[in-house]
């Protein structure tokens, strides 16, 4: 199973695109780690610099409808390639979730307040993720402040996380 | 309790259901094309499964960048080549006989009302419009697909949108989607199947619920999907003429697939498009929709008219209508992508291509290209681009450039205004 813990990077907007997350210029790459310099780069957000930010980063807090648009997996794998197995938001566009836990990451869907809460408490803030996958929990700190959130994920989305992915899942079972 | 047109298919193609929410269905063709397919081949060779579930369910394109552009979408194409060769997959269109994949799959018949279909394409949701559930899916989806002809979904919750009322003069399916993306935004529709119904669609020939459903994915929309009806069979006749005695009789075996009329629905919306203008995106989502009035004026560097949404004969026929006789402003270029080879031919034979030439377009080859900035017309820094096309991402059509969306017909007038412009400007 992947690791789900590590520094947080915060991206604060919705609708976060796959051409953000790996713009379709890079797609002619047949291998994963090629994307790696790549990544967010058309991402257009007050205060965000992918050249700094996203370095030593393990997992992505943001809000609503990420992974919108192109079907593409470039984007879990760029974000993979960049040593982040897990975003957190609201919600997700349908084909980036599945992609996600095809590959045997996690998108995490957290009530809107407590995503809200997240960013009130630690966004700007050198912040540190800690998954309880069996738990069912995520503990967010930086300094002294800590909060833990309970996340659910169905139990297929589960068998996929601890099979790595769905290929072997899926020749396995059907 | 009533079930939807989605809600059937899945009935019909359940394998299994691992979870409560999560149903396995049986896939009836699995498409492919040269960027998403690849790294699947590849992992399936890494696995030591280099196995397809039924050639003939396969159906394979080279179309994003072609002919390839460089050394490594030539690789691309070499491993999908070879790969379609050595699994004996017939319909394997290369250079020459491809084009777009969701305006050539259709043409070859190979989508029927009540089919399954996925393809790692976002726009996939484009096949809805034959009464289809058809998805894009990422390539580990589309590698199990391959692998197995299976492939995992929740629930298909559907979202009714009644289009009622008469579509204007001058107005088009795309204006149509436009304005549905506007009303319920980018995460409207997510997780969920969008059934297009009521008298306007019913009016709809096969291309312009194409361009409909095309658009689904943009509301985020597992699929679009219209009623199988007379329009569908005659469209899809001269494939299904073996199967059925009388189109009547083809017509009478699709309604399996109607809606129930008690059939339940997360959400019916009525959207009355009477008093409907052309519209255009501005910004960078394309829910960020105004009326063509109110973007008048506005300076576009290229005109763009093509893609899987608008790169049909019909599109085609629009545009030259409107460009007739004109020319193109001097301060734009201008590129016009038929989206397959037979629509080509068709636009060749009809007079449309010299009219596009003459009013002073760039006619190329049918590819993706520069719909998503990857060939054939990429933008540079700081220009716009009037387009057909689906997205207006934030550098979709080349880096630091902007994209505006509209129809055809919209495309073609602000080709000769060189700003954005309304069509009834020009076709009186």
């Amino acid at each position: 199973m992947k690791s789900f813990n590590g520094k947080v990077l915060f991206l604060d907007r919705s609708d976060i695109n796959t051409d953000e997350i790996i713009p379709a210029k890079y797609l002619t790459e047949i291998s994963r780690e090629a994307l790696a310099p790549n990544l967010l780069e058309d991402l257009k957000m007050d205060g965000f610099d992918p050249a700094n930010d996203i370095a030593g980063k393990a997992v992505v807090v943001t809000r609503a409808n990420f992974g919108c648009g192109s079907s593409r997996e470039h984007a879990p794998w760029a974000l993979e390639v960049n040593g982040i197995n897990l975003v957190v938001g609201e919600s997700f566009a349908r084909i980036f979730r599945q992609n996600m836990f095809n590959c045997g990451m996690m998108a995490v869907e957290l009530p809107a307040d407590t995503i809200d809460a997240l960013f009130a408490t630690f966004a700007g803030r050198e912040t540190t993720a800690t998954t309880d996958f069996e738990g069912g929990t995520i503990t967010f700190s930086a300094g002294d402040v800590s909060r833990t959130v309970p996340f659910k994920i169905s139990g297929f989305d589960a068998d996929l996380v601890t099979a790595g992915g769905w290929v072997e899942y899926a020749d396995a079972n059907y | 309790m009533g079930r939807t047109i989605a809600q059937k298919i899945f009935d019909d193609h359940r394998v299994g259901t691992p979870d409560a929410d999560m149903h396995v269905i049986r896939l009836d063709a699995v498409f492919c094309h040269e960027i998403t397919t690849p790294p699947a081949i590849l992992d399936l060779e890494r696995r030591d499964k280099d196995r397809v579930f039924d050639p003939d369910r396969i159906k394979v394109v080279i179309d994003h960048v072609s002919p390839a552009k460089d050394s490594k979408t030539a690789l691309q194409g070499k491993i999908l080549r070879a790969w379609a060769h050595r699994h004996a997959i017939k319909d394997f269109f290369d250079i020459g006989a491809n084009g777009v994949c969701h305006a050539i799959f259709p043409e070859k018949g190979f989508v029927r009302p009540g089919y399954t279909v996925i393809m790692g394409d976002s726009h996939t949701c484009t096949h809805g419009a034959f009464g289809a559930f058809a998805a894009g899916v990422g390539t580990t989806d589309l590698e199990v697909g391959i692998l197995k002809g299976v492939c995992a979904f929740k629930s298909p919750e559907t979202m009714r949108i009644n289009i009622t009322g008469h579509l204007p003069e001058g107005v088009y399916a795309k204006d149509v989607i436009l304005s549905v993306i506007g009303r319920i935004g980018v995460n409207g529709a997510t997780n969920k199947v969008i059934e297009f119904a009521g008298p306007v669609v019913a009016a709809m020939d096969m291309e312009s619920r194409m361009t409909l459903c095309n658009m689904a994915i943009e509301a985020g929309g597992t699929c679009g999907i219209c009623e199988p009806d007379r329009t569908t069979v005659d469209y899809l006749w001269p494939f299904i003429k073996d199967q059925y005695d009388t189109p009547e009789a083809a017509l009478a075996d699709f309604a399996r697939y109607l809606p129930d009329a008690d059939a339940v629905y997360s959400t019916t919306i009525d959207h009355d498009v009477s008093a409907l203008s052309p519209m255009v995106t501005f910004g960078y989502k394309p829910d960020n929709v105004k009326p063509v009035a109110e973007m008048a004026g506005t300076p576009v560097d290229q005109i763009y008219i093509g893609s899987c949404t608008n790169g049909r004969i019909s599109d085609l026929r629009i545009a030259a209508k409107v460009l007739s006789g004109q020319r193109i402003s001097d301060n734009v270029r201008a590129i016009v992508s038929p989206a397959t080879p037979k629509i080509y031919a068709q636009a060749l034979e009809e007079g449309l291509i010299k009219i596009f030439m003459d009013a002073g377009f760039c006619v190329t080859n049918p590819t993706c290209g520069a719909c998503l900035g990857m060939s054939n017309g990429v933008l540079a820094e700081g220009e716009v681009c009037a387009s057909t096309t689906n997205r207006n991402f934030n550098g979709r059509m080349g880096k630091g450039g902007m994209v505006h969306l509209m129809s055809p017909a919209t495309a073609a007038a602000s080709a000769i205004a060189g700003s954005i412009a309304n069509s009834t400007l020009f076709n009186g």
